[in-house]
């Protein structure tokens, strides 16, 4: 049994009479990158921001590290890193200045708390840029700093809300590979928009729609699931349509540019092959074969396309 | 955490051109009135010298000076207290003290005690300019101290009303405009209680001013002490339910 370092049951937070999540659960083991996907104001950032603790649920309960969140706010938020959706930096203090007071409002003794900067820097390349003003700092670098702070005490959690919010290519990339250096110390739930980057990042995802999660499943099962259903074939020279849909196994074929055709079929493991030898001995001359990948971004659309396609998923956890 | 919090604030407030600007424009009018009241104590000194009995230098410069200085810092706490959380608030900065782990009262005397920490540097320059008197003449300096503890309460009277304040909006703006607003308000409700009417002694125990003009006389009593200590406590627990609100029901 994996240790469960934060499990949240049931969390629902009114905004007046408006929920903006209702009945959320949710668990997080040692080790585990989850990725947290929604729509802008699907609830994303509520949740985390009740996770951190920085804003209470109406109702619900939460444990960190199996330290109530509510009952011992002191004790568990020791064990939490949180990067908001806005990097919550001081512009007026230096780098340096700045973490030197982060690391001092999460209880670093006082002679720890240079060597704990310093690390904090070198984990988020940050040394060079430590005497400079935040507030001259490009976007790239300011979200940098804030996660520097979010990890500064060598929290076993860290929350992260729209980390690569913001950034160049280039920037999102380091952030990228600075949360997968990071999931291998820290157990991390980050949120995003961006399904290429939950897909790439996490172990797990979370799928949250209009206040509720929808889905909840390890991405491998996910791919297995969903594997190698689509083929896209080039043909030099196709026949017409209903010619390729009459194949057997195909359930529809659809034409796009220059001779490629993206085909569902039932999921049997032999179909390339079938398909292959088919489009040769036709004379078709086949000149691409690819299988089209399980694809969050199928799952997340149909999932938040429309409200009557939300019913829970049975992997959902309960 | 109290003091982190304190210093951070601090060092803030060093860092940006508004807390410098306040020390000058402080510094500047207080000496300019300084230099009158001296002006004016050496224009009726002669005549004094025939009353022994009579008020000094202590009672004709330094009071004056106290008792102007409540007057411009009534103008300018305000400027200092407004963007203690309001820009905390628009920065999205308390989310950061939200989550970890300090209590919302550290964080607020935390921030409480780093604003009286700057105001007493800007009260030890204004004290300076009677102190510096000394050199040259004998002060009554149970007077000034009288004065000069009374000056210090009415600045940390209108730093917590400030604070409070400066909590409840985003805009540091109309923080600073009802900080103001309430400060006068306060300094001035005595006003209406010039006669005996009902109740006009429950305006008079309100009002700022009427606490501080004791101690501009010499007197320090327990009573008026009290007075200010009850208004710090009342709005520090008011910013600290309001914070605590924040993270409930909105």
């Amino acid at each position: 049994m994996v240790e469960l370092l934060i499990e949240a049951q049931n969390l629902t937070r009114y905004y007046g009479t408006r929920a903006a999540i209702q009945d959320v659960s949710l668990t997080l083991g040692r080790g585990e990158i989850l990725g947290f996907l929604g729509l802008n104001g699907a609830g994303k950032s509520t949740t985390l921001r009740i996770l951190s603790g920085a804003l209470a649920p109406s109702t619900g309960r939460i444990a960190i590290a199996g330290i109530d969140l509510l009952n011992a706010p002191q004790e568990a938020k020791r064990k939490l890193g949180f990067l908001p959706e806005h990097p919550p930096l001081y512009p007026e203090l230096t780098v340096a200045e700045y973490l030197r007071f982060c690391a001092r409002i999460h209880g670093i003794p006082g002679k720890q708390v240079r060597s704990a900067v310093s690390l904090a820097q070198e984990k988020t390349h940050l040394t060079e840029m430590s005497r400079r003003l935040i507030r001259n700092l490009s976007k790239g670098f300011q979200q940098r700093v804030g996660l520097a702070q979010a990890i500064l005490h060598e929290p076993e959690v860290l929350l992260l809300d729209e980390p690569s919010v913001g950034l160049d290519p280039a920037q999102i990339q380091g952030i990228r590979d600075l949360i997968r250096t990071l999931g291998t110390q820290h157990s991390v739930i980050f949120s995003s928009h961006l399904l290429a980057e939950v897909q790439s990042l996490s172990t797990r995802v979370i799928i949250i729609h209009e206040g509720r999660l929808v889905l909840s499943q390890e991405l491998a099962a996910l791919d297995a699931q969903r594997a190698c259903s689509v083929h896209r074939i080039g043909l030099r020279r196709p026949p017409a349509l209903r010619i390729l849909e009459a194949l057997e196994g195909v359930t529809h074929v659809s034409a796009q540019n220059d001779g490629i055709f993206r085909i569902e079929h039932q999921d049997q493991p032999e179909f390339p092959e079938l398909l292959l030898r088919e489009a040769v001995r036709r004379d078709w001359v086949p000149f691409t074969l690819s299988p089209e990948r399980a694809n969050l971004e199928e799952i997340f659309l149909s999932l938040t396309r429309g409200s009557d396609a939300i019913a829970p998923l049975p992997g959902a956890h309960s | 955490m109290i003091r982190a919090l304190a210093q951070k604030e601090i060092r803030s407030f060093f860092a940006s051109p508004l807390a410098w600007v306040i020390l000058a424009v402080a510094s500047l009018i207080l000496a300019w009135i300084f230099l009158l009241q001296v002006d004016l104590f050496l224009r009726v000194m002669p005549r004094l010298a025939l009353y022994p009995h009579e008020a000094g230098v202590t009672a004709l410069v330094a009071m004056p000076l106290l008792r102007s200085a409540t007057i411009i810092l009534l103008l300018l706490i305000p400027l200092l207290t407004m963007r203690l959380i309001s820009e905390e608030r628009r920065q999205k900065t308390l989310d950061l003290l939200y989550s970890s782990p300090v209590r919302v009262t550290e964080i607020v005397l935390g921030k409480y005690l780093g604003l009286l920490g700057f105001l007493g540097a800007l009260l030890a320059l204004i004290v300076l300019m009677p102190v510096s008197l000394g050199l040259g003449t004998q002060l009554d300096w149970g007077l000034l101290a009288a004065g000069v503890l009374g000056l210090a309460l009415v600045m940390a009277a209108f730093a917590a009303a400030g604070l409070y304040l400066s909590s409840l909006t985003e805009q540091p703006t109309l923080a600073a405009i009802s900080s103001f607003g309430l400060l006068l308000f306060l300094w001035i409700i005595s006003w209406a209680a010039r006669g005996h009417g009902p109740g006009s002694h429950i305006l008079r125990y309100v009002s700022l001013l009427n606490h501080f003009s004791a101690f501009m006389r010499g007197e320090v009593k327990m009573s008026d002490i009290l007075y200010y200590l009850l208004f710090i406590t009342l709005f520090l627990t008011l910013t600290i339910r309001r914070l605590d609100a924040d993270r409930l029901e909105h």
